[in-house]
């Protein structure tokens, strides 16, 4: 008896905005710093402090709910979460439950099949993050760093559309390179500024009703998620198989052991007492204020593929690579800015910049050099002053230390030697000394010429024109 | 004559005049201070040693021609959950019995620009929650007019320094009648502004969107004066009101003539005593001599301002006072086992029993499956009554009736009778509900020699009208002193 079933997975996503201060106060959002130094009465809840909204924060919502096709609630609130936690210095968060900023949005992703599938998002909120806890074992205490403290968030909540770990990384990709885009966040989330929790129940192929559904938290990378959605669909499959039922709870995932553990079921969820905010007016957004930030909305990747086809010319395959990250396709524009010749851009950056970001596990947003040094080295290579084995050295050290081009083949003297009268001179060199490649060449094997090219490069440390080298070479043999 | 009993422009002009000075002026409010405290307990903290060094400095600048405000140098005291830089701030609870603020509260920093020199912070409810003084973890405040008697609060201890004379003017917080009453209670005159015109900011929140700080003094002109150097907006409270017409002294106007007054018969119901309503009744009469023009109607739904205003103000308070858990400052328990216990027993013995019957109560109307029933009905309710006050508003300039329904109570005879006690506001909560501006000021004493509040209320915005009509009737009266200011003032200098 084997039962057919399948996965209903719905995700609350939350992304930490890239505003320079925190949602309610001044404080700077930078990511580190020394413990409680990022603070204000605000941010750590001292008695008799005030919130005042950010205005950034809601234009970033804006942008990412028009970005994923949400309308937009013109008239929308804060509401307050009551919790006691000490990362949370007022004990409760102030959230948005009745009327958050968007709703009913929804982004399209391409399945295994190849079909286009639209995976709706229900609700995105803002908010503001907590501290952080620092358990110290050794004097057993905890000790809080409230830098954190109201970073601005908001929260993606999808609809359950998802059916299989592929399309909720092909779904959390979407969302990240859009908000990427917008410039909202740059989305890790090895650092947390990408959350996903997800909902997962699963239903026998053909029922009406979804069947219960668990919270899985504590998932830190793609890898994580699909593994955690693949531990989770058997676990309660082996549950309903053995005839017992899938409890209603918060799941923590443990990457290192792929497995998960029950947090805390329905029955002790906590009563969040939701209200109004009261220290905070409505948010009111004027027609012109939506039409300001929907007329500054970026280029996103589908309108760029298109462009990168018809403007520059060049493949719908590089188009995609390049595009996979805003981060990639700004430094491919700025280049083609600064040196014009796309495809021979695109050529760097599909070939020795992947080979190179795979080879040292880079992500293409850990980019370092400047389009400023690649379009020089894009001229440099064009111009013929550097061969192309001189260039893809020289690359390497732009990879690792955004060098100077220019400089770096100036300081080392790797300009490519045009000069006939001196290439002559080693050649016939070259040719006295290898007398036997000169015989084998001249009874017909035309291999041996390969090998005095190679000599010749090497006598000239390989910065020789190598198409005059051969000219030269078979007129002298 | 001790400069105590001046009113606090009178003492700002002699300072002014270079006929006293800040240091004389603050010398004698520490000593009467000294002289009446051990009889009325109106502060909890006493700041004598930078009170007089904040004289001195004060004193330098008016000397310099650099301090010209009508306030400059003349000494306040500040009700005890207004935030003070260096200066423990107590919410007179045990929770906060070692709370020293990092900064000082926008309404305060606006006075201390003005020169203000603050003597200390005043008694209260515990959080501001009572109408007694006596939920105050550090004493009960005592009515300087009788001293068995309650001064009425929460801001109990600043209405009984003024009327004690220990402070030339003082701040208080109204967020169901805490100004008004206590006002009433003690025989002085206190405002409680519309919503958004004084700044929260470090303000300790008891009911967010229903507190404001307000002046409480001995006439209107000073309330006038103090109200005009503290309302400013504050762009770090989202919920000040831009507004241009705070010169409220430009209303200090001994002129009724036509001025449309409505007087609710909601007001003079059932539990109203009979000395107060015939002292509301003889001063609304000399209004009409003055030229106003009187009338009876109907304001309705004055009942279920109280079941609203114990809602909302509850439920914002349960939120508001989760900070208070003994992670970051203030009381923490001695003995615990783990973060929960930490939090339960922290809170159990910081808190006194009407702080945490409010807490239950707001967690409860918050809570899943009673927040229809009973947070968003409330919200209904305010909603209404602002409609009943916009009604009336478009027939009168200005509301007039008593700010409490009996003169103060013997003390530990409300406090028996919570509800009794949440029905002595039924007067003043409507006004907080509406946002609506809402003065007390004195007009004569009951049977007992106790002294009677008129409450006058004005539309949002529309103070002026307010401070207008008590003007007119503070001209037609003396001003009274308490007993504890007449019988101590040798002894006080």
């Amino acid at each position: 008896m084997s039962r057919e079933y399948e996965t209903v997975i719905g995700l609350e996503v939350h992304v930490e905005l890239a505003t320079k201060t925190k949602i309610f106060c001044g404080c700077s959002t930078a990511f580190g710093g020394a413990p409680n130094t990022h603070t204000c009465p605000v941010c750590t809840g001292m008695p008799g402090s005030l919130p005042v909204l950010n205005r950034q924060v809601v234009e970033y919502a804006m942008a990412v709910g028009l970005a994923t096709n949400c309308t937009i609630n013109q008239n929308c609130k804060f509401d307050r979460k009551n919790y006691f936690y000490p990362d949370n210095p007022q004990n409760y968060q102030i959230s948005q439950l009745y009327e958050p900023i968007c709703r009913n949005g929804g982004v399209e992703i391409e399945t295994a099949d190849g079909s286009k599938k639209t995976i709706g998002i229900h609700e995105i909120h803002m908010e503001e993050d907590a501290g952080k806890l620092v358990h110290d074992d050794w004097d057993d205490v905890s000790i809080v760093d409230f830098n954190r403290s109201g970073v601005p968030l908001i929260e993606i909540v999808s609809e359950p559309d998802m059916r299989s770990a592929e399309e909720v990384i092909a779904y959390l990709e979407k969302l990240r390179l859009i908000i990427q885009y917008l410039g909202a966040s740059d989305c890790k989330l090895n650092e947390g500024s990408m959350r996903a929790d997800v909902n997962l129940s699963v239903w026998e192929v053909g029922a009406t009703e979804f069947g219960t559904r668990t919270e899985m938290k504590n998932l830190n990378s793609f890898r994580a998620i699909a593994r955690a959605i693949e531990g989770e669909k058997n676990r309660q499959i082996d549950l309903i198989e053995s005839g017992e039922k899938v409890i209603q709870e918060t799941r923590r995932w443990d990457d290192a052991r792929e497995s998960s553990h029950a947090m805390r079921s329905k029955e002790d969820a906590q009563d969040y007492r939701y209200f109004p905010e009261p220290d905070l007016v409505p948010i009111h957004i004027s027609d012109e204020w939506l039409e300001e930030v929907r007329s500054r909305q970026p280029e996103l990747r589908t309108e760029k593929l298109e462009r990168y086809e018809s403007e520059y010319k060049i493949p719908r395959y590089d188009a995609e690579i390049i595009t996979s990250s805003k981060h990639m396709a700004d430094l491919f524009e700025q280049t083609v800015e600064l040196c014009g010749k796309p495809k021979k851009v695109s050529n760097w950056l599909m070939g020795e910049t992947m080979r190179l970001l795979k080879e040292h596990e880079m992500e293409p947003e850990d980019i370092v050099f400047s389009p400023e040094h690649l379009a020089a080295l894009v001229d440099l290579a064009d111009a013929g002053t550097i061969n192309s084995s001189v260039a893809k050295e020289v690359f390497e050290k732009m990879f690792t230390d955004d060098t100077d081009p220019k400089q770096y083949v100036e300081e080392h003297g790797l300009k490519t030697v045009n000069d006939e009268g001196a290439l002559r001179e080693t050649i016939e060199q070259v040719i006295r000394d290898n007398p036997q490649s000169v015989d084998d060449y001249h009874n017909g094997k035309e291999k041996a010429i390969g090998f005095l090219v190679g000599q010749t490069m090497k006598a000239m440390k390989g910065k020789a024109n190598p198409g005059m080298v051969n000219k030269i070479l078979k007129e002298l043999l | 004559m001790s400069l105590m009993s001046l009113t606090a422009v009178e003492l700002g002009k002699l300072i002014q005049k270079k006929e006293v000075t800040a240091v004389e002026a603050t010398e004698e409010a520490l000593a009467a201070i000294t002289a009446r405290e051990e009889a009325v307990h109106s502060y909890v903290t006493v700041d004598a040693e930078r009170a007089m060094q904040r004289a001195h400095k004060v004193q330098e600048q008016i000397t310099a021609g650099e301090l010209t405000s009508p306030l400059a140098g003349v000494p306040v005291a500040i009700k005890d959950n207004m935030c003070t830089k260096g200066l423990k701030t107590t919410c007179s609870s045990k929770i906060l019995y070692n709370f020293i603020p990092t900064y000082t509260a926008e309404a305060v920093l606006r006075l201390e620009h003005a020169g203000a020199v603050i003597l200390g912070k005043t008694n209260m409810d515990e959080f501001a929650m009572g109408s007694t003084t006596e939920t105050s973890a550090y004493g009960v405040t005592r009515n300087p007019w009788n001293t068995e008697h309650v001064p009425g609060g929460s801001s109990g201890g600043s209405c009984a320094a003024v009327a004690a004379e220990e402070c030339s003017y003082a701040l208080g917080s109204d967020t169901g009648g805490s100004i008004r009453q206590p006002s009433s209670f003690c025989g002085v005159t206190g405002i409680k502004p519309t919503y958004g015109t004084v700044s929260r900011y470090g303000l300790i929140a008891y009911g967010s969107s229903l507190d404001q700080i307000g002046p409480i003094a001995k006439d209107v002109t000073d309330c006038a004066t103090v109200l005009e150097a503290i309302s400013a907006h504050d762009p770090k409270d989202s919920t000040s009101v831009k507004r241009e017409d705070t010169d409220f002294t430009q209303a200090l106007v001994d002129d009724v003539k036509g001025m449309r007054i409505g007087i609710p018969n909601d007001y003079f119901g059932e539990g109203l005593d009979a000395d107060v309503r015939e002292r509301i009744l003889t001063a609304a009469k000399e209004l009409e001599k003055k030229g106003a023009i009187v009338e009876h109607f109907d304001l309705g739904l004055v009942k279920y301002a109280i079941p609203a205003y114990y809602v909302i103000a509850c439920a914002e308070a349960s939120s508001n006072l989760a900070r208070f858990d003994g992670v970051k400052y203030g009381y923490r328990t001695e003995d615990y086992d783990g973060l929960h216990q930490m939090y339960k027993k922290s809170r159990s013995e910081g808190f006194g029993a009407e702080v945490k019957r409010r807490i239950m109560l707001g967690s409860f109307v918050l809570s899943s499956g009673y927040y229809d029933a009973y947070y968003l009905k409330a919200l209904r309710v305010k909603a209404l009554i602002k409609q009943a006050f916009d009604d009336a508003f478009a027939k009168y300039d200005v509301i007039l009736g008593p700010a409490a329904p009996t003169t103060a109570p013997k003390l530990g005879a409300s406090l028996s009778d919570p509800i009794q006690m949440y029905l002595g506001d039924i007067y003043t909560i409507s006004v907080n509900l509406a946002g609506l501006p809402g003065i007390s000021l004195p007009c004569g004493l009951d049977s007992h020699g106790l002294p009677v509040g008129l409450q006058l209320i004005g539309d949002c915005f529309q103070e002026k009208k307010i401070i207008r009509a008590a003007y007119a009737f503070e001209q037609t009266r003396d001003y009274a002193r308490s007993s504890i200011a007449q019988e101590q003032n040798g002894g006080a200098s």
